[in-house]
C-alpha cells in the first residue's frame, strides 16, 4: 500500500476538484487530488482519446505548474475519517492522509424505470458520450435522445459531428418553460453564447417538448422506443422508432456517497454546505454538483470558494459576486427540467428497478424507506450502491438514501481488510 | 497515427487506438452483452463513468473490473465469461 500525506485532499477532479487543487496550491499548501477516472476533467471535461478539452487542459496545465499531486484512475472505497481515506487502483491501494478534505465527487444521471430501459443499447446520455469519448465510433448511427436537460443538447450536437444520425431529441420539459430559460439567460452571457451555438449545431435535429419515453423493445439488430408527446391542451400522441443506441437520462443527481460516508448533513438529494461550501463536518468542505447541479462554471467558482476557505483565507467581493450569479442560473436550471408527475407513472409492476439485483417496482410496495425496501428486497444492495435506483427512488418515492458502508465500491476482501488493519482511527 | 494497442477479447487478438476504453473496446467488436443480471438477463454499459458497475469484466484475471473507466494496455486479456 502506498501512504501519501498532504494539507489538503481534494477528492474528484472535475471543474470543482481542479480549482480546488490549484487555487489552494497556488495559496501553498501541499495538495492532492485523486479521481476514479483515469484523465482529470470530470464528467463534462471528459477526455476524448487522450486528448483534454481546452478548459480542461489549461487547469491540469496550472495544477501541474502549482505541483499538485494528481492520482488518477484511484476510487476512494474507505473513509474511517476526514483525515485518513483509502483508494482501490489497478497497482494497488493507496493511503492518504490529510488536514482538510474537499469534496468534489459530481454528479451522475438520473434514470427512470420503464419498459425495456435495461436493454443493452440503452445508455445514459452522458453515458453514451463517455462512451463515444472512449472511442466507439458511431458513424451513421441511429440514435435517439431522450430525458431533460441541456445535456440532450450538448450531447445531440456532439454525436452529430461524430457522424451519427440523431434522430430526435426527446425532452420532457414543456416549450414554454425552456424558452422561458433561454429568454433569461441574457443575464447571463457566457451561458447565453453557448446556448446559442448549441441551437445553431442541433437544428437539423428534430426535437420535442413535452416528450417522453414509453418503452424500448429490442429487435434482431436493432432497439425500437416508443416516444409519447402530450401537448398543454391536446391528446397524447404516440411514436415508434427504430434506432441502434438510445440515450436516456433524465437530469443529474449529486453523488453523495462519500459525504454520507463521512457523516456531512444532506440538503435533499445534494450535500449542505454553508456560504463557504463548508460541511456539517469540521474540516470537511464540498464544491460542485456533489452539493447542488449548477454546471461547470459555478462549480469552478465554488472549488475556489471550497479551497481559499480550506486554507483560511477570506472570500472576495468579485468571488462571491460569481457566485451569486451561478447560484441565480442553477435555480432556473432547476425549475425549468423539473421533472413532471407523469413520469412518476413509466414504470409497469413487472420493471427493474435495481439493476443489480433485479427488483421490479412491484416488490417495493410494502415499503416506506429505502431502508426498509433494501433489508427486505435488497433493493440497492448491489454493487452501485443504490448510485443508480437511489436517484430513482428520490423522484418516484421521495426516498431519502440509505446509509453507507464501507467498501464503497466493490474491491477483493483481502484488500479491504489489510485498509481496515492500516487504518489508525 | 499512432501505434495500435493490441490485446485480446476471450482469446481473439484486437487492435485499438491508444486512449480508448476498454468498454468501447468490446462494443466496438461486438459484444454488447457484458453482464447476466441475477434473472439471468442481459446488461451492457449504461452509466460510461464508473457508478452503475453494469459494464464489469474479467481483465487480466481480476474478476468485476469496471471496463468504461479503464484504458485499453497491451497484451491486456479481457474474458466476457
Amino acid at each position: 500500500m502506498t501512504s501519501s500525506r498532504s494539507d489538503i485532499l481534494v477528492v474528484g477532479a472535475g471543474p470543482a476538484g481542479l480549482a480546488a487543487a490549484v487555487t489552494a496550491a497556488e495559496t501553498g499548501c501541499q495538495v492532492t487530488l485523486v479521481d476514479d477516472n483515469p484523465h482529470v476533467g470530470g464528467q463534462v471535461w471528459r477526455a476524448e482519446r487522450e486528448t483534454l478539452p481546452p478548459r480542461a487542459a489549461q487547469w491540469y496545465a496550472r495544477a501541474r505548474q502549482a505541483k499538485v499531486h494528481m492520482v488518477g484512475g484511484a476510487t476512494v472505497v474507505y473513509a474511517p475519517s476526514p483525515h485518513e481515506l483509502f483508494a482501490h487502483s489497478v497497482d494497488g491501494a493507496k493511503k492518504f492522509q490529510c488536514e482538510k478534505l474537499i469534496l468534489a465527487t459530481g454528479a451522475h444521471e438520473r434514470f427512470l424505470p420503464f419498459p425495456g430501459w435495461t436493454l443493452p443499447g440503452v445508455v445514459g446520455v452522458g453515458g453514451l458520450q463517455a462512451l463515444v469519448k472512449g472511442g466507439l465510433p458511431v458513424v451513421g448511427k441511429r440514435v435517439a435522445l431522450v430525458g431533460t436537460g441541456p445535456l440532450l443538447l450538448a450531447v445531440g450536437a456532439f454525436l452529430m459531428q461524430r457522424g451519427a444520425h440523431v434522430l430526435c431529441i426527446a425532452e420532457q420539459a414543456r416549450r414554454t418553460r425552456v424558452l422561458a430559460f433561454g429568454a433569461s439567460l441574457a443575464w447571463h452571457p457566457r451561458k447565453l453564447r453557448e446556448a446559442v451555438k448549441l441551437k445553431r449545431a442541433t437544428r437539423p435535429i428534430p426535437r420535442q417538448y413535452s416528450t417522453w419515453p414509453l418503452a424500448i423493445r429490442a429487435r434482431s439488430q436493432s432497439l425500437e422506443i416508443d416516444l409519447t408527446r402530450k401537448p398543454e391542451s391536446a391528446a397524447a400522441v404516440t411514436k415508434t422508432l427504430e434506432c441502434d443506441l438510445i440515450g436516456c437520462g433524465f437530469g443529474v443527481v449529486p453523488d453523495t456517497v462519500l459525504a454520507r460516508a463521512l457523516g456531512c448533513d444532506l440538503n435533499g438529494e445534494a450535500v449542505r454546505v454553508n456560504d463557504h461550501q463548508q460541511t456539517s463536518i469540521a474540516n470537511v468542505y464540498c464544491a460542485g454538483e456533489s452539493n447542488g447541479i449548477g454546471g461547470a462554471d459555478l462549480a469552478l467558482v465554488e472549488g475556489e470558494v471550497a479551497a481559499l476557505r480550506a486554507c483560511g483565507q477570506t472570500i472576495g467581493r468579485d468571488l462571491q459576486k460569481r457566485l451569486d450569479r451561478g447560484r441565480s442560473f442553477a435555480q432556473g436550471l432547476n425549475d425549468t427540467y423539473q421533472l413532471r408527475d407523469e413520469l412518476r407513472h413509466l414504470g409497469q409492476e413487472d420493471t427493474i428497478v435495481c439493476r443489480c439485483e433485479d427488483v421490479p417496482l412491484e416488490h417495493l410496495h410494502p415499503y416506506g424507506s429505502f431502508r426498509d425496501a433494501k433489508l427486505k428486497t435488497r433493493c440497492g444492495m448491489g454493487a452501485c450502491q443504490g448510485r443508480v435506483c437511489g436517484g430513482a427512488l428520490a423522484f418516484l418515492r421521495g426516498w431519502a438514501p440509505d446509509s453507507v458502508r464501507p467498501p464503497y465500491a466493490p474491491i477483493p476482501m483481502e484488500d479491504f481488510a489489510r485498509m481496515c488493519a492500516d487504518a489508525t482511527t | 497515427m499512432s501505434d495500435r494497442i493490441r490485446m485480446t477479447i476471450d482469446g481473439r487478438e484486437i487492435a485499438v487506438e491508444p486512449g480508448t476504453t476498454v468498454a468501447a473496446a468490446l462494443m466496438m467488436n461486438g459484444v454488447h452483452s457484458f453482464r447476466e443480471s441475477p434473472n439471468g438477463d442481459e446488461r451492457g454499459p449504461l452509466c460510461g463513468m464508473g457508478i452503475c458497475f453494469e459494464c464489469r469484466m474479467t481483465v487480466n484475471g481480476a474478476s468485476g473490473v469496471r471496463t468504461c473507466n479503464l484504458l485499453c494496455a497491451d497484451g491486456m486479456e479481457v474474458s466476457t465469461q
